[in-house]
């Protein structure tokens, strides 16, 4: 129902657009000038949106998904009219997952190209330097993916949004799903930096409701190959729930090598970012029983509509293929600012960072807010749960949704221990 | 460091010991073909990647774990005939730069191509059935893949032993490599034995590939740590010595083993400090011959 009424304005809008474009160019035979001059205006004060992501590197294909889903964002606000007909223009840049390449594309995007917002990143040190730039030269910037430094108070500007979910609330998540119903000993595999250590500490925060006993602590090094030598540690200590802390390929290999140890007989194992792509690339045995959090799986169509309207609308342009949590990111990002300044009416600075505090959006998962002290965005974390190969319907039937968070502040650091007033 | 048992002590030297064996897995191809061959062979992570993704479509074509086991080396291995004949064998009597030079080249453009065809993110790869689980071995459970490729490792190497040291086919392999225009003189076409030397070692890069394939994630990139892994234990172990690969596959395992029980930050870099201490002493490495890159 929802898709036929969508289809209508999507296509009623191209119709529209493409007659409007017969007119100009039999207007630009007739008259001269003048009319071509108004046209160029019309071409200088569209939306711009500067969208830095790595496309090449490890993360290329999640950085094409974000992409992807952004210009849907746009898309569907351009069929919509635009703002009073000024159109919204996504500028696609990649950062290649260096800070350095970041920092200078954002700084083109804003200084050469014109962009009027910026969002993007995917990584926890990159969009810090993509953040440092645009809060230098006052210009809001959405960030799309997971950090905790972003919120503190010394990274964070009136222009810094966090559209992504944090480590601290993921894990937090995870863990008040994991910790009542596995078990109160607890291991953790960390990998050593920003990002694993923040995930453990979000594990722990959690935990001390529930009264965790830490009973190994074990780091490894970041990009390690092989886990063996440091599992033998934890399965002496008899956890009941082993928390992995890391991300993309450790998390892969951490988990195909202790499931080969045996180690899912002996305990749970959780890893707080639980990610559809690295799953499908990992393989259902490896991942099977495992549970995790997330923004989004495309599972949520079931119950939630904006879901529904969403992985509807990305499924028909791929084929079929339902979209990726990271992927949702560039949607909800995008479509959020540009909802803002449609509350707004104008592409004004101040005006639409006022607009985006006050904003309630509902893009893909349910109600999200962005918090007024750091601008993270308030969001219902999901739980997920690996589905064994036996369970699978088809190719992309990898998770069971066993619990949801809901949006809450209460489960964000608090606004003074970020180092607000 | 609290809570350090004996059996998570015993435990930790016998991973440090499966360890090693894969380290041995990985550097024997590379062993091989610069002990025999004096190529260093930079595209050898490259033929490990490709025996992991020739893995991944013969095993979606049939479903058979050990047929795909016997097709890998035989593919790849075929591959390194191609490779030697047109590309390597040019280069021979031109010092070890060149080939070197050609082989890491060649290493990039094999990971570009399987990134084109199978994309970024890598395809998965589970272990087979028979060899899933653990096994109890009495001071703490053990993956009963990792005792498979303790096995498999033990019989390639004894195999590959026998064959360049008690065959008169391994003769002339030796032969050849320590004059190979003697050879020529007594009427052996050496071009082909150093074909076939250099097709054993691409075969077996892939092999150790297709048998990582388990533990490792399969991705384009899989095979450069690899180099360096086997990089370092045929350094350790002495450019060209097959038993020197085994020893120090064995020992860097170990080593690598302990130190992350006790300063797991240090598990990095502790192979290659473990490097840098054999070099200090013997130079040419645990078993290696002297002046053998001259």
């Amino acid at each position: 129902m929802s898709e036929d009424t969508k289809n209508k304005t999507v296509s009623k809008g191209v119709s529209r657009r493409s007659l409007l474009k017969g007119v100009a160019a039999g207007g630009a035979l007739a008259a001269t000038g003048p009319f071509l001059f108004n046209i160029a205006q019309a071409a200088e004060t569209s939306i711009k949106i500067g969208f830095p992501v790595p496309l090449t590197g490890p993360y290329g294909s999640e950085a094409k998904e974000q992409a992807a889903c952004a210009q849907m964002a746009v898309d569907e606000f351009n069929a919509a009219g635009g703002l009073n007909g000024r159109m919204a223009k996504l500028l696609v840049r990649d950062d290649k997952l260096k800070s350095g390449e970041a920092a200078t594309r954002t700084l083109e995007l804003i200084e050469k190209d014109g962009a009027d917002f910026i969002a993007g990143s995917l990584s926890a040190s990159v969009q810090l330097a993509v953040n440092s730039v645009a809060k230098e030269r006052g210009k809001i910037y959405v960030s799309i993916s997971q950090s905790d430094a972003i919120n503190e108070a010394k990274h964070f500007s009136k222009y810094t949004f966090h559209e992504a979910m944090n480590p601290h609330m993921t894990a937090g998540a995870v863990g008040r799903y994991v910790f009542p119903k596995k078990g109160k000993r607890v291991a953790f595999l960390i990998a050593d930096y920003a990002y694993g250590h923040e995930m453990a500490r979000g594990f722990k925060a959690a935990g001390e409701a529930f009264g965790i006993e830490v009973v190994a602590e074990v780091q490894h090094p970041l990009a390690t190959k092989d886990f063996s030598t440091f599992l033998p540690r934890i399965q002496a200590a008899r956890p009941d729930v082993l928390c992995l802390c890391n991300f993309g390929y450790d998390q892969m290999n951490s988990l195909k090598q202790s499931t080969n140890f045996g180690m899912k007989e002996q305990m749970q194992m959780v890893a707080p970012a639980l990610l559809y792509n690295q799953r499908r690339a990992g393989g259902a045995e490896a991942y099977d029983g495992v549970i995790g959090g997330t923004n989004f799986y495309w599972g949520l169509e079931d119950t939630i509509a904006s879901a529904k309207t969403f992985t509807d609308s990305y499924r028909k342009a791929n084929n079929g293929k339902p979209p990726s949590d990271y992927g949702a990111y560039g949607y909800s990002g995008v479509g959020g600012l540009l909802k803002a300044v449609t509350a707004a009416g104008t592409t004004e600075t101040d005006a639409v960072i006022t607009a985006m505090e006050n904003l309630k959006y509902d893009m893909y998962k349910g109600e999200q807010y962005y918090r007024k002290c750091d601008h993270q965005s308030v969001q219902s974390v999901y739980i997920i749960e690996s589905k064994s190969e036996a369970k699978m319907a088809n190719e992309y039937d990898v998770f069971d949704l066993v619990g949801v968070d809901k949006a809450n502040e209460g489960v964000l650091r608090s606004c003074s221990d970020l180092g607000f007033g | 460091m609290d809570g350090i048992t004996l059996n998570l002590f015993a435990l930790q030297l016998f991973t440090g010991l499966a360890l090693g064996s894969v380290f041995v897995l990985l550097a024997v191809g590379l062993s091989l073909i610069f002990g025999l061959l004096t190529v260093v062979n930079f595209a050898h992570g490259a033929f490990y990647m490709v025996g992991a993704y020739v893995g991944v479509f013969v095993l979606g074509l049939t479903g058979n774990f050990w047929f795909t086991l016997a097709a890998v080396p035989v593919v790849v291995g075929s591959m390194g005939v191609v490779v030697e004949r047109y590309l390597v064998r040019p280069l021979y009597g031109r010092g070890i730069d060149y080939p070197l030079l050609l082989t890491f080249g060649l290493g990039m453009a094999l990971v570009e191509v399987v990134r084109i065809v199978y994309g970024l993110e890598g395809v998965p790869f589970d272990t087979p059935k028979e060899l899933r689980g653990a096994v109890d071995l009495g001071f703490g459970f053990f993956p009963l893949y990792r005792l498979f490729l303790i096995g498999i490792t033990t019989v390639l190497v004894m195999v590959l032993w026998l064959f360049i040291e008690k065959t008169s086919y391994g003769l002339v392999i030796r032969a050849g490599a320590r004059d190979p225009e003697i050879v020529r003189v007594l009427g052996i076409d050496i071009s082909k034995v150093w074909l076939i030397v250099f097709a054993i070692g691409t075969g077996v890069a892939g092999l150790a590939g297709v048998l990582s394939a388990p533990m490792r994630s399969v991705i384009p990139d899989m095979g450069s740590t690899v180099l360096v892994e086997a990089f370092v234990v045929t350094v350790v172990g002495g450019m060209g010595s097959l038993v020197g690969a085994v020893v120090a596959g064995l020992l860097v395992g170990v080593v690598v083993s302990m130190t992350s029980l006790f300063w797991p930050s240090l598990t990095d870099l502790s192979m290659f400090a473990l490097m840098a201490a054999v070099l200090l002493v013997r130079p040419q490495g645990l078993f290696g011959k002297k002046g053998l890159m001259g």
